[in-house]
């Protein structure tokens, strides 16, 4: 097993920031390299990051006692409107795929560049289209769309807020999803290099690859539903509206046939990114690789046949909501193996605490909360208690910003090295880490509590009886954006000051570790032919 | 072959990929589709006799003109591909514009048909159609969302027949030429054709002095500026396109015409 251990060129090979073929900014938004899209995206998604995260911390802020703090009451509906559209359209949903996949996924496979590099920069030009319809939205018209980001008819109907605009933003968004996943598609299938089979790719682009499905098949239908809002909008054409004959209903099948797999397409690439780093800094290969990869496919399956869990109050029969009650807890099966796995792969391994690590066990530790409390509420019984209270909202922000958030900073402080060439200081990326873990969990624990209790989601108010817990929340939101922008401070001072990064300072065993850090413009000097697993330690040795 | 900054990068070309997309691309526009076709079915369900009844306001003859016009469309579409397979540009082109008049003109159709509705104040929302039935009411709404959006798909599809016919004049063929300077070592032979035994299938006329220019089109081979795959891979994708657009309203017709 000796004889291919991972070369590393460490030569006077250009990395990609020094071949440019515009001038200044033109460089970046006209490329069509994987490597600088990828960082567009990373850059942008990060800038929207900090918007609706502002947006979130000055919701909690308001919620920090009784009655009116800081902001009116419409004004909140258009805030939680906007941290929900900002989040979940513009950061988590192009998310790890758009940012780290884009630059990852030819390394990883050993390819030069993606299928179709026109389209891909073409992607990332209609995804900041989109993102500047949505700004554009909450300046102009009858103001910021305040019906939530599941823009539920009949309300997005007849509120007198910019929908028409924002929906459009959506299906703008949607669009750039989908030309991004049927690229990723024909890249995995086409571009492997040599000798690399679908069982010796790297579980990050096995994600990547379910996700690439999903994205496929379920962004039309909501690409379809957001322009019948529209037309419903614009020319009243009824098949929504209640006064016509219309179904709202329906819109909810509709919204969701999408928006429930679209869950799976925030979390899957943040479980490759796991993946990648447990056997990285546990030194010994993946445990149960097949049944990971098979487990990606499963839940990006299963999970296309659940999304009436969404509608367990809206209406419809009891034996569909027993039929999807039932299909709900099947997709813990397959995230379960996941997690066992990850666990496995620690045991006896020879654990390194970087900080990459630490979020990704911090992770597990999360996404099992957000995942079992996903369980609680996937029984039909349960869930008409907690249904719309902040059970549900701490449910979703345990999966999602636990899930994928923490993968999010993990593949952040993973990729880091290799996408900029420089290593962070080791300490704050560290505290950051820490911060953020306390602050999460004051945070959203709370919120648990506060919906058992009853708690409704999306209202201004509460009642005094609540006030304990949304104090506590308020307080873990301080401690949660200070790690934030601990981290942040730290990433942004490491671009410029940070010491060179070494070709492959974890001891990665993957494609992307074989080049130098930054890559060169063509990724690698010759397609390299691949005769090993992903996640060959023994054949690497220990650095 | 293509050099940036004193660094060669090959250009990728990859016939089998780029057609992949493409499928999994009109797989996206089929469930586009099928959101709406699940609305159609569910307010059928629910008031069928409404449907029947709104069905016979629509013009059956200008629909199943138009549904004639598609398919004749893409039996052009798909010559149009086999001319470009027989290395026949002038053909291929040729029936691409065929193509792109018949689509203009079942938009046409469209634009009349449409017309004639909005003048008797049937259209989504006007007062006329508010009086009549639920059934009634969405099934108009269907009608006008869905073959609007059918026609939307049809504009984009003229739209990008038009830039790959473009595309496909502005390259002259790809041919193997004796000119001036390789003329000489012709002059006073013959051109034949051989086949697999070395037997001539067709042999030409002596090349004598008349001769200019001997010149044989060839299939496509990558040279830049010329016909060459790449075109054909265009041409595919947008014949798929266009055929994807006729299976729609393949589907739309019956649905909204034949079902009285």
């Amino acid at each position: 097993m000796g004889n291919h251990a991972i070369t590393t060129s460490t030569g006077a090979v250009a990395g990609f920031y020094s071949v440019r073929r515009h001038p200044g900014i033109l460089a970046w938004i006209f490329s069509t390299d994987h490597k600088r899209i990828g960082i567009l995206y990373l850059a942008s998604m990060l800038s929207f990051f900090l918007v609706g995260m502002t947006l979130g911390f000055l919701m909690r802020l308001e919620l920090i006692a009784p009655g009116k703090q800081i902001v009116e009451a419409q004004t909140y509906n258009a805030m939680f409107t906007l941290h929900g559209v900002i989040m979940i359209f513009l950061f988590v949903i192009p998310g790890l795929a758009a940012s780290f996949g884009n630059f990852m996924l030819p390394l990883q496979i050993g390819a030069a560049d993606v299928a179709f590099p026109r389209l891909n920069l073409f992607s990332w030009w209609l995804f900041m289209t989109g993102a500047a319809l949505a700004v554009v939205a909450m300046f102009t018209g009858g103001g910021p769309p305040d019906t939530g980001w599941t823009f539920y008819a009949p309300y997005s109907i007849r509120t007198g807020t910019n929908v028409v605009l924002a929906a459009f933003a959506v299906f703008v968004l949607g669009f750039s999803s989908i030309l991004t996943g049927l690229n990723f598609l024909t890249t995995v299938h086409r571009l492997r290099a040599p000798g690399m089979t679908w069982f010796r790719m790297p579980l990050f682009v096995w994600s990547l690859y379910a996700t690439a499905w999903i994205q496929v098949l379920a962004t039309p239908v909501v690409g379809i539903n957001l322009l019948l809002i529209i037309a419903e909008r614009l020319f009243g054409i009824g098949v929504f509206d209640p006064a016509k004959g219309g179904d709202p209903i329906l819109y909810q099948h509709l919204f969701w046939i999408y928006s429930h797999p679209a869950v799976y397409i925030m979390i899957l690439p943040a479980m490759g990114v796991i993946s990648e780093i447990m056997p990285t800094f546990a030194r010994r290969t993946i445990f149960g690789y097949k049944f990971i990869a098979a487990s990606s496919i499963a839940i990006a399956s299963v999970g296309s046949l659940v999304w009436g869990h969404h509608m367990f109050v809206s209406g419809q029969s009891y034996a569909a909501g027993t039929i999807f009650s039932l299909l709900t807890m099947l997709v813990a099966i397959p995230s379960a193996i996941k997690v066992f796995n990850w666990v496995a792969t620690m045991y006896k391994g020879s654990i390194v605490f970087e900080t990459p690590m630490l979020y990704a066990m911090s992770f597990i530790f999360l996404f099992s909360i957000g995942g079992l409390s996903g369980m609680m509420i996937g029984v039909l019984s349960f869930d008409v208690h907690v249904h719309d209270t902040y059970f549900i909202v701490g449910h979703f922000h345990y999966v999602i910003f636990g899930g994928m958030g923490m993968a999010f900073f993990g593949a952040l402080h993973y990729w880091f090295p290799k996408m900029f060439g420089r290593m962070y200081l080791r300490k704050p990326a560290k505290i950051a880490w820490a911060l953020i873990l306390v602050g999460f969990n004051v945070l959203y624990m709370p919120f648990f509590v506060l919906g058992w209790e009853g708690m409704p989601r999306r209202y201004y108010d509460y009642l005094p009886q609540y006030h304990t817990p949304h104090l506590i929340a308020t307080i873990g939101s301080w401690i949660l954006v200070s790690g934030i922008l601990l981290m942040l401070g730290n990433l942004v001072r490491s671009l410029y000051r940070g010491e060179p990064a070494p070709a492959n300072p974890w001891g990665g065993t993957t494609l992307e570790w074989s080049v130098p850090s930054p890559p060169p413009l063509e990724n690698f000097e010759e397609i390299p032919h691949v005769d090993r697993g992903p996640y060959d330690h023994e054949g690497v040795g220990s650095k | 072959v293509n050099a940036i900054s004193g660094l060669t990068v090959e250009r990728h070309r990859d016939y089998v990929g780029a057609k992949m997309g493409m499928w999994v691309f009109l797989f996206t526009e089929l469930l586009l589709f099928g959101g709406m076709f699940i609305l159609y079915a569910v307010y059928r369900t629910v008031h069928p006799e409404d449907f029947h009844y709104a069905a016979q306001e629509l013009n059956t003859v200008v629909g199943t003109l138009n549904t004639l016009i598609l398919l004749t469309s893409s039996l052009t579409m798909a010559l149009s591909i086999a001319a470009m397979g027989a290395a026949r540009k002038k053909a291929s082109i040729l029936l691409l514009v065929l193509t792109i008049a018949l689509g203009l003109w079942f938009l046409v159709n469209k634009y009349f048909e449409w017309g004639a509705k909005f003048e008797h104040g049937l259209y989504p929302n006007s007062e006329f159609l508010l009086q009549h039935s639920k059934g009634e009411i969405l099934f108009f709404g269907l009608y006008f969302t869905m073959t609007g959006l059918h026609g939307l798909h049809v504009i984009v599809g003229v739209a990008i027949l038009t830039v790959v016919a473009f595309k496909m004049a502005g390259r002259p063929d790809e041919s193997v030429e004796f000119g001036e300077d390789g003329i000489s070592k012709l002059e006073g032979g013959r051109m034949a054709v051989l086949d697999g035994s070395g037997r001539p299938v067709w042999t030409g006329g002596p090349i004598d002095d008349s001769v200019e220019k001997v010149s044989i089109r060839t299939k496509y081979r990558p040279v830049q500026r010329r016909i060459r795959r790449e075109d054909f891979a265009v041409l595919e994708n947008a014949g798929l396109y266009w055929h994807l657009v006729d299976i729609i309203w393949i589907f739309l017709f019956p649905l909204f015409y034949l079902i009285t």
